[in-house]
């Protein structure tokens, strides 16, 4: 496990480091760039705070400049938010996201797991098509939808929470259901397949056939196989979760990571895209390392790999 | 698998505790009806203030807009300050000025009674050497230009002069402060009342944490920034909100009656109508197209629709054909129903602009006015040789990705079509792409808008002398360009008028730019706020404001 | 697996003539005949597909047509679902938009699946060292900024409808390879895959004929799911500029249209949500009842 763990990290090493330079180039290829304003710089202005930042330098030597900084803990200075550093922006920025994110995701597990493992116990059932039906919802409306109507009803209508910020205990329940809902369908979904393709197996009818009680065969037998396809979604969809939505966040004001993602390309704030581009790998790494971990753990048979 | 007949109560079980849990969480939260944030805020004179974007920086010489214009004005006084009412200048760290004859030079004479925040006196020497800091080359501020006027300050700003001491800027004594001018500025004064790079810094602030000469001095941080307007800065959470406190120092500071500011970045125009809606917010930035009928009918009270100094027009592209011929430029310009864009379309109190400069800028009215006529559109077009559209090229439509700048495009697209039988196809390019589209004249009809740096025609007219860093559309005209710098000579402000009125003539005869309408600033406002005036460049002095809530308020 | 399956039918009902020459597919055909659900979605969506595809001939206006001093109003006669602001008719940019939003959908989720399934039981296959590489590629495209990579899209290929499958293929086609890889990796170690092996069927066969057929059960259900996340993506890549220019419209366009004016004119929301939504309920049934169909173990005859 350990020595997996390790190989694992040392893989690491060269896919960061090509993303950082595929994305390094690539913004630097986007038209427009961070000082490109409605009412035009004087050029002369524009030479200097091209000079100040570095811009002016033969792209090589600006990638390599970056990366000595880089290997310092130094993700630089914001291109548009003059004031602050990267790392300033993201350290303020991810407890927001993280924090949403946990209670989204426990919605989400809550429910998509629930409602996942009953419709495949009553298959093509009432109970099935219902849970369904309300996991489809979640898929069919988009966040941009659900937050505005929950906030209409629940914020606007009854009065019950605000209607956008990060303050209170209260204003984390609508953004983390909006989020949650979503991820909530997926789950349920993956579960259900997952979870028909394991049921409807002979070992699961011999278990039956042995008088094991329900509740047994589901955690005991069936889970595990059938949670499979769940876990490789929730690889990638844990890191996305955590790392916030740009449009929950923009819909209830919340001062989180997610906005960052979108705003830094459309301000071709370079050091911020490529900040959070690390940030995000970073995590995608670590859960997917941790989702093939859980997959191993979950069937046996692939420990001998 | 089973039979489905055995009941379970699990999955109802599921259900009530989906809808079960939220219901619980908000009773023991304590749900219901709860004093909302702005009354809270009427009681202790806090204003909660939506601000658009989240600020790039506070530091007055590197920002660009009005987001940070707005918060400095509350943090920074200069020489002049404004009245609330018309934005004219009134006394600020200045208590009185005077004005040479030949209009070339003005001195200012400080009150001793300013102070920065951190107690030391305001004098002429701060504001000599805040002025060197914004001209100072290696500072790259963008706003230099606008201390142009002095002499020999471009000159500094371009490093061509080397000595501080030749610019036109002099301290007579601690507390007088002289300028002298390049050439008379008439609407000088206007300027100085209020733009940030006239307001002074205080430079031992910025010294402690950096180089004052280079950007990257952190000293703008909440418990740093040393200012010396009516408020200082508490808090600054980014995308979260930035706080400013009533100013102990503050020279003026009996007559400001708001303890506190709250400005929050929210940057989606829906989700700060729903907190105002909520009670969350006093004051919007703006207000969504589609609510504007809305508030019309049901809160009429709340919605301010203000003149606003902007004009939304399209450029052309004229180095490529077709737009290269004045004619066809003229036939497209004729065929635009402003009235229903208006009226139709926008809903929000705009005026349709049949010139570029708004009526009544600092007294002028531009006599020259485009008149829509659609036969004469078609004569022109026949006579360029596209008669009834025929052989005319589908050209492009270039805008940014925004609702409003679409549904406008949409319906500016038909009625090409249907009066003059030309196909236009619209795109769209997001917000970088697009101004780089329009700064390389890759486009040939794109829309744009200008929103005034200082209330004079100037701000709209000189944008298109020839090689203009705001031109964007290859137009070149050596008479128009003659015009506006003799302008800029014109003493006499009459006089200076109708050159500005025969620099517009031309622009409207030649069209590099098509005048769509005339802006207006729809936002929302709570009947509580109070010293609240609608000014043209939607500034207003925080010193004058307060709360006071009437008897019944709609909320 | 097409033996035992054989011997099973065999033994189930040996007296039957139907059994005859009979196979894997056409007893799916008859399972997925007998579901209702399945079949009637299926029929909504072939009722929908076509209603679009006819689009220029049933629409009632031109999807242009404005009528500026009319703006939006509800549902009445003449407009059945209603106009929007500037006056068009929603029942036509409907059936319009359908055409964009079916193809992006069908297109796009297909692009991804043949990706996807390809790239992801390859990888699972052959395990090690490949399936290392293969997956840490796919972190590499996952994390890199997908705003950045649409607006480099267009600037070096230009605005081309086409671009806009490219773009939505590359992005989803990541988790449905992670997937299918997870399940591949649980199918290897069966016992029918080694008896593959050892028979000497070449890897390409094992991998196709036999691992992908037995993971068509999540396949299907991410298929399922992909569709509606590529009609929304699509909303969100007109907005860079990719996609369709106006007047044209797409469901999605007409979402977010009607999302912003929601408590004016809920009808600009409900119309395309609902279709939306129908959409979707009958791919999901649809896919379910593929699933069942093509599930050899499923007991249910």
């Amino acid at each position: 496990m350990l020595r997996f763990i390790a190989k694992r990290f040392l893989e690491t090493i060269p896919v960061l480091f090509v993303i950082v330079t595929l994305t390094f180039f690539m913004v630097r290829l986007a038209p427009g760039g961070p000082f490109t304003t409605e009412k035009s710089i004087p050029p002369e202005i524009q030479k200097k705070l091209e000079a100040y930042y570095g811009l002016n330098k033969p792209l090589y030597h600006q990638y390599l400049d970056y990366i000595g900084n880089l290997l310092k803990g130094d993700l630089g200075p914001s291109f548009k938010y003059a004031t602050w550093s990267v790392n300033e922006l993201i350290w303020s920025a991810f407890p927001v996201s993280l924090e949403l994110g946990c209670y989204a995701l426990a919605i989400a597990l809550i429910l998509g797991l629930g409602a996942g493992v009953i419709a495949s116990l009553r298959q093509n059932s009432a109970a099935d098509h219902m849970s369904m039906s309300l996991a489809m919802i979640g898929i069919c409306v988009p966040t941009f939808v659900m937050g505005p109507l929950l906030i209409l009803v629940f914020g606007l209508g009854l009065g019950w929470v605000n209607a956008s910020g990060w303050d209170s205990a209260r204003d984390r329940i609508l953004p983390a259901l909006t989020l949650g809902f979503v991820y909530a369908a997926y789950i349920a979904r993956l579960t259900r397949g997952g979870m028909l393709e394991i049921l409807n197996q002979d070992f699961i009818r011999t278990a039956h056939a042995k008088g094991a009680p329900p509740i047994r065969i589901i955690f005991k037998h069936a889970l595990k196989g059938g949670l499979l396809p769940v876990v490789a979604f929730l690889g990638p969809a844990i890191a996305d979760i955590i790392t916030g939505s740009f449009v929950v966040e923009t819909i209830f004001q919340i001062p989180g990571l997610g906005r960052f993602f979108v705003t830094a390309a459309f301000n071709r704030d370079y050091t911020m895209v490529l900040g959070t581009v690390l940030f995000y790998a970073v995590l995608i790494i670590a859960c997917n390392l941790a989702v093939d971990i859980v997959q191993v753990w979950l069937n046996p048979k692939l420990r001998f790999e | 698998m089973q039979p489905r007949r055995r009941r379970n109560s699990s999955w109802r079980g599921r259900i009530c505790l989906f809808f079960g849990v939220p219901l619980l969480v908000c009773s023991l939260t304590g749900c219901g009806k709860h004093e909302t944030r702005v009354e809270a805020g009427d009681r202790e004179q806090i204003l909660y203030e939506g601000n658009g974007g989240e600020p790039q920086e506070l530091d007055p010489y590197v920002v660009t807009g009005v987001s940070e214009q707005r918060i400095l004005m509350t943090l920074l006084e200069g020489l002049l300050s404004q009245d609330p009412v018309d934005l004219h200048p009134v006394p600020g760290v200045a208590e009185r000025w005077d004005i040479s004859p030949d209009g070339k030079t003005y001195t200012f004479y400080l009150r001793k009674t300013a102070r920065w925040s951190n107690g030391d006196p305001v004098t002429a020497h701060d504001f000599l050497e805040s002025y060197k800091r914004i001209l100072t080359p290696s500072l790259a501020s963008e706003y230099s230009y606008m201390l142009f006027p002095v002499k020999n300050a471009e000159a500094y700003n371009q490093g061509k002069i080397a000595d501080f001491n030749q610019v036109g800027f002099k301290v007579l004594d601690d507390y007088t402060f002289q300028f002298t001018l390049e050439n008379p500025t008439p609407y000088l004064l206007s300027v100085i009342n209020y733009h940030s790079a006239w307001m002074p810094v205080h430079l031992p602030t910025i010294r402690e944490y950096g180089d004052p000469y280079l950007r990257g001095s952190k000293w703008t941080r909440a418990g740093r920034f040393v200012g010396n307007g009516p408020f200082v800065l508490a808090k600054w959470q980014v995308n979260d909100v930035i706080v400013v406190k009533k100013s102990p120092t503050y020279w003026d500071r009996d007559r400001v009656r708001l303890n506190e500011i709250h400005f929050l970045p929210i940057e989606s125009d829906e989700t700060e109508e729903h907190a105002f809606r909520a009670g969350q917010l006093h004051v919007t930035e703006t207000l969504p197209l589609t609510k504007i009928d809305f508030y019309r009918k049901d809160y009429p009270n709340l919605l301010h629709i203000d003149p606003y100094l902007g004009t939304y027009f399209y450029r052309f592209n004229v180095t490529k054909p077709p737009m290269n011929d004045k004619r066809v430029r003229r036939a497209l310009a004729l065929t635009i129903d402003r009235e229903s864009l208006v009226k139709n379309v926008l809903r929000g109190g705009q005026l349709p602009a049949f010139c570029l400069t708004p009526p009544g800028t600092a007294g002028y009215t531009c006599r020259t006015q485009l008149h829509e006529d659609i036969a004469e559109a078609k004569r022109l077009l026949g006579e360029a040789g596209y008669p009834d559209g025929k052989n005319f090229p589908t050209i492009e439509l270039l805008y940014n990705t925004l609702e409003g700048h679409r549904i406008i495009a949409e319906s500016i697209q038909q009625m090409w079509k249907k009066n003059l039988g030309i196909d236009v196809r619209l795109v769209n390019q997001e917000w970088k792409v697009y101004l780089d589209s329009q700064r390389t004249l890759n486009y040939q009809i794109c829309r744009a808008s200008w929103i005034g740096d200082y209330v004079d025609p100037n701000t709209f007219l000189d944008m298109f002398v020839t090689g203009g860093g705001n031109n964007e559309t290859g137009w070149s005209s050596p008479g128009y360009d003659r015009l506006i710098a003799e302008a800029a000579r014109t003493a006499d402000p009459q006089q200076r008028l109708e050159v500005f009125q025969r620099a517009e003539a031309i622009l409207l005869d030649e069209l590099p730019i098509i005048p769509i309408y005339f802006y207006t600033h729809v936002y929302a406002r709570r009947t509580e706020v109070k010293g609240w005036y609608p000014t043209i460049l939607d500034y207003h002095p925080y010193q004058y404001v307060y709360l006071e809530p009437t008897a019944n308020q709609s909320h | 697996m097409q033996e035992t399956f054989t011997a099973q039918t065999q033994n189930a009902a040996p007296l039957s003539e139907a059994e005859a020459g009979t196979s894997l597919w056409r007893d799916a055909w008859h399972r997925l005949k007998k579901n209702k659900m399945a079949v009637a979605s299926a029929v909504i969506l072939a009722a929908l597909s076509l209603a679009s595809v006819l689009a220029p001939w049933i629409a009632p206006y031109s999807y242009e047509e404005q009528n500026l001093a009319l703006r939006a109003v509800p549902p009445q006669s003449g407009h059945w679902l209603g106009t929007d602001a500037l006056g068009r008719d929603q029942l036509t940019r409907l059936l319009y938009g359908g055409r964009v939003s079916l193809m992006v959908g069908i297109v796009a989720t297909g692009v991804a699946l043949l990706i996807g399934v390809t790239y992801g039981a390859t990888s699972g296959f052959f395990g090690g060292k490949v399936d290392m590489a293969m997956m840490r590629i796919v972190d590499i495209i996952y994390a890199l900024p997908f705003t950045i990579f649409v607006i480099l899209l267009m600037v070096f290929f230009g605005r081309d409808i086409r671009l806009l499958f490219v773009a939505i293929g590359a992005v989803e086609w990541l988790t449905m390879a992670r997937i299918v890889r997870g399940q591949v990796q649980s199918l290897k170690k069966q016992e029918f895959i080694e008896a593959a092996r050892a028979l000497g069927l070449r890897r390409r066969r094992i991998i196709f004929l036999h691992m992908i057929p037995n993971v068509l059960g999540p396949i299907i259900v991410y298929a399922t799911l992909t569709v509606p996340a590529v009609m929304l993506l699509e909303a969100f890549l007109s907005f860079l500029g990719l996609g369709v220019q106006p007047p044209m419209s797409s469901w999605g366009l007409m979402i977010k249209d009607g999302a912003d004016r929601m408590e004016e004119c809920p009808w600009l929301l409900i119309a395309p949500g609902v279709t939306l939504a129908v959409t979707l309920f009958c791919l999901n049934f649809l896919g379910d009842g593929l699933r069942d169909a093509l599930d050899v173990r499923a007991s249910k005859d």
